[in-house]
């Protein structure tokens, strides 16, 4: 089985296919998806490949589908997901489905446009319907004088008494959009001087539109006019307006007649309306039961085809030559694909030739749902060398660790454990919810990290005894005030607490993490600096060593014994003799010097570790006062001791800068006089000789100056990468004093506030509210993100350094599955 | 009927079960004298020139907080009633 600890053992193979069963291998393959296929003919465009032709069939058939289902959503109608994997049809079939897609596509369309002529002619009928109901209100407003004036015209009732006579006045009644009446109105008025009479009424339901399927409003105008130049004018101008004008009769009776005739046939375009309505959902739902199916099974063939694009042709054999890259242990599954695929279509069977070459195979981690994610923030630093250590599998526990060092809180880690619980719960519903919304995306791919991170905070919360910034009393703190009385209370303003008292402490720690006094103590914050920064330094320089380890066993396997002697040995040595000896330091302080001995190991006595350790490297001596107690020195002889250390340390240095370009000059050497002792008489010889001198020492000054850099940044970087580790402690300090800040500024309020009512439970309610709203925000969001983000640079940039070269390239292999998703969230996106 | 929609629902019945839990655990401390808790009590100034009067003090105000906590728990529960069953209703639709 494939182990994480290194990535997987891959082969370039040669794979013969007869040109019948090429087309089922592939689609195999690609269900199998354990093949990374090499593109043979790299010079070639994508239009002169051999299968163009098909890939083309496919996109037009994709498109096709595409156009179906905007029509299906348009409709509102479900599409099924039944979660059926439909195997690649086999070419033949292709025809079948660009039949049916273009069956269904001509039927679709002709019923659209045969809807929208239909639409057209029920608006321009429903206008018409409107404008006689309308001009009707008009007209009849002259009504009564219609009565009493006899049998004089319509229009001319609408002129005034004394100017009646022998003129006629004539209309153009007609629809327009409503917003577009004042300019409308504004522009008759000045193109005609006045002379005109425009009367309009508001059509109160909105009409549809029928080529954009719009809601419009619109109006219903009619205008009067006299002569003949003025109603060309009017008609013009009535078209720019983009109005429809309708014919309306000037006699009522005509009128009615008219709405009578254009009531039945709005009538009956309606029952023909439904009717095509009616199809066009049979049409649709009978496609929306199988669009899935067909989608996956276009995306299939043409993902197939452009994989035989990709293969070279065997013009004498018929058949076609790919090269790919397979996983070792896969050989015999993808063998047995082969076979199925070449049963399938009958033909001889397919060979597969496993290549020796030199060039370098892709990384292949084999990862599983729970160290996906792990190996996915490596990969985003940089993909594995083959073959070379992973550091994903440690990531696994030290990235929650570390990140839980600077998140130390139960109650945030008890929320983001929760959180990532439910993810991981709720995983399968959740996951089958395809979304493309970034944020969620990220977390739940990370469902994970986070619950792991979770997880460890509650336990560094635990030590840190930190709940929302209040200390829990689980097992009974040491500390102990019995021995005041009440003037020692009155008089002073701070009591300290001697540890070397019986009365005041037990003499034996509290069991478990940080005594909870120290919440309510004034020097907190002093003796949780000291502790957080010790602690910081001591898992940086664990994880650094770690990392420094870890590299034996890449220069082991790569065959790198000169590594191991001229990199690997000093390194840790450099790294042992400053580093882990100041490590060690702060172990000898915290066990040797205490309360309620002697007086030379008393807390008053103990030495500063920082200027211990800066003395040491400028090999300064102290000078042991006789009438002092106190020794400066922690340990007898440490002077001394320190001394060696300090010249080890700095002839590392130098062995790790010069050693290897010297073995490997050295090495080079002896060839050349092999080379030249061998082929001493032969006059060939000269020639390459020559040209391989220069080479050569181009070739040593590149190592050198590639020494001396991977040196430097060894040197300096122990120094601020151990620096660096302080991350832990300036972070975790700083969450620290947010959560006590937001709890005291906050929180507080509401339990102070409020007299003896029950107003001050009400104000509580709401400052509860503000306060927990706040806690998510700030500390676990914001805070999460700061200490996710630093946790991740001491992975890439302080750990990894240490062995990781992260030079190689991922391995893609040909899945039908990573298609089908890609393909399914590009339509989510659309 | 519906009254406030998924979201906003489903954040209100989270945020009341956390107010419960944790406003009634805090209301059981104060009521224990919990001394965690001793930066947040008011006491008045006068008190502070003599025990007595403080410690009378601080006894009161460490059981007007718990029984502020305990309101403020049990409004807690009544959102709780509220939004869970605005979640019900909102899932039924």
């Amino acid at each position: 089985m494939g182990s994480l600890f290194r990535s997987e053992e891959m082969a370039l193979c040669q794979l013969f296919l007869q040109s019948e069963s090429a087309y089922t291998c592939v689609s195999e393959l690609g269900e199998l998806g354990l093949v990374q296929f090499r593109d043979l003919n790299p010079d070639v465009n994508a239009f002169q490949r051999k299968f163009v032709n098909e890939v083309r069939r496919c996109d037009e058939m994709e498109r096709k589908l595409r156009y179906l289902e905007r029509e299906i959503r348009k409709d509102g109608i479900p599409v099924l997901d039944t979660g059926e994997n439909p195997e690649a049809p086999m070419p033949r079939e292709m025809i079948d489905l660009e039949a049916t897609f273009e069956k269904l596509e001509n039927e679709l369309k002709e019923v659209n446009s045969n809807a929208e002529a239909l639409k057209r002619n029920y608006l321009e009928l429903t206008e018409l319907k409107h404008i006689l109901k309308k001009t009707q209100a008009f007209f009849d407003e002259r009504e009564g004088s219609l009565e009493a004036g006899g049998q004089t015209s319509l229009t001319q009732n609408l002129l005034p008494e004394d100017s009646k006579g022998p003129i006629q006045l004539g209309f153009v009644a007609g629809v327009i959009l409503r917003e577009r009446i004042p300019a409308f109105e504004r522009m008759l008025w000045r193109a005609c001087r006045g002379n005109v009479f425009l009367r309009q009424a508001i059509i109160e339901d909105p009409l549809e539109d029928p080529v954009t399927g719009e809601q419009v409003y619109k109006s219903v105008f009619i205008i009067f006019f006299q002569g003949d130049q003025l109603k060309m004018r009017v008609k013009k101008i009535c078209e720019g307006f983009r109005a429809t004008m309708y014919p309306c009769p000037e006699a009522p009776a005509d009128r009615r007649e008219m709405a009578m005739g254009v009531k039945t046939r709005l009538d009956d375009l309606n029952t023909v309306l439904s009717q095509t309505q009616d199809h066009r959902h049979r049409v649709l739902v009978s496609a929306a039961r199988n669009i899935r199916a067909w989608m996956m099974k276009v995306w299939k063939i043409k993902s197939i085809y452009y994989t035989l694009n990709m293969f070279n042709l065997d013009v004498i054999q018929n058949g076609l030559i790919a090269e790919c890259w397979i996983p070792v242990a896969n050989l015999e599954d993808v063998q047995l694909a082969l076979r199925r695929g070449t049963e399938k279509s009958g033909s001889l069977p397919a060979i597969l030739n496993r290549l020796n070459t030199v060039e370098a195979p892709p990384t292949f981690h084999r990862t599983n749902k729970f160290t996906k994610a792990f190996q996915a923030l490596i990969d985003s630093y940089g993909v594995a060398t083959y073959r070379e250590i992973n550091p994903a599998p440690y990531t696994i526990i030290t990235f929650p660790f570390l990140f839980a060092v600077m998140f130390g809180d139960l109650g945030h880690g008890i929320i983001m454990a929760l959180f990532g619980a439910w993810m991981v719960w709720r995983e399968k519903p959740l996951s089958a919810k395809k979304t493309d919304n970034e944020i969620w995306n990220i977390f739940f791919g990370g469902r994970y990290i986070i619950l792991l991170m979770g997880l460890f905070s509650m336990y560094t919360g635990f030590i840190y005894n930190d709940v929302f910034s209040k200390a829990l009393n689980i097992f009974g703190s040491a500390w102990h005030v019995r021995s005041y009385n009440e003037s020692t209370i009155m008089s002073n303003k701070e009591l300290t607490l001697n540890p070397g008292d019986v009365q005041q402490y037990d003499q034996y720690p509290y069991p478990f993490g940080l005594d909870p006094m120290w919440q309510i103590s004034s020097n907190k914050i002093n003796y949780y600096n000291s502790y957080k920064m010790k602690i910081s330094i001591i898992f940086g320089i664990i994880h650094m060593l770690f990392g420094v380890i870890l590299s034996v066993w890449n220069y082991k396997f790569f065959n790198k014994q000169i590594s191991i002697y001229c990199e690997f040995i000093p390194q840790i040595l450099f790294l042992s003799c400053l580093f882990v000896y100041l490590v060690l330091l702060v172990f000898h302080k915290w066990v040797w010097y205490g309360a309620g001995g002697d007086v030379s190991v008393s807390p008053s006595c103990a030495p500063s570790i920082l200027i211990t350790f800066i003395n040491m490297v400028l090999m300064k001596g102290y000078e042991n006062r006789p009438d002092d107690d106190c020794s400066p020195y922690m340990y007898a002889g440490q002077f001394g001791f320190q001394r060696f250390l300090v010249v080890v340390a700095v002839i590392c240095v130098p062995w790790m800068l010069f050693a290897k370009p010297f073995l490997i000059h050295r090495n080079n050497k002896r060839k050349q006089m092999m080379v030249q002792a061998n082929g001493g008489e032969g006059v060939v010889e000269e020639g390459g000789e020559t040209s391989t001198v220069p080479h050569e020492e181009h070739d040593m000054s590149e190592i050198m100056i590639h020494q001396g850099i991977h040196t430097i940044e060894y040197v300096l970087g122990s120094v601020s990468h151990t620096a660096s580790y302080l991350r832990l402690w300036a972070l975790s300090l700083a969450h620290a004093q947010l959560s006590e800040v937001l709890w005291s500024m906050v929180l507080s309020i509401g339990l102070t506030s409020g007299s003896d009512g029950g107003g001050g439970g009400v104000v509580m309610y709401f400052i509860f509210a503000a306060w927990a709203s706040l806690t998510i925000a700030i500390l676990v969001l914001m805070e999460g993100l700061s200490a996710f983000l630093h946790t991740l640079r001491l992975h890439w940039v302080e750990f990894q350094s240490k062995f990781y070269s992260g030079s190689g390239y991922a391995f893609v292999p040909f899945a039908f599955e990573t298609i089908l998703d890609q393909a399914e969230n590009a339509i989510v996106e659309t | 009927m519906k009254i406030c929609g998924p979201k906003l629902s489903l954040c209100c019945t989270l945020l009341s079960v956390w107010g419960i839990v944790q406003l009634a655990l805090m209301g059981l401390f104060f009521a224990i004298r919990s001394p965690a808790f001793i930066e947040d009590l008011s006491i008045p100034e006068e008190a502070h020139h003599d025990a007595r009067t403080f410690l009378d003090a601080m006894d009161d105000s460490y059981s007007l907080i718990a029984k502020n906590c305990g309101i403020a728990a049990a409004l807690y529960a009544v959102t709780l009633v509220i939004s869970g069953w605005q979640v019900w209703v909102n899932n039924k639709s």
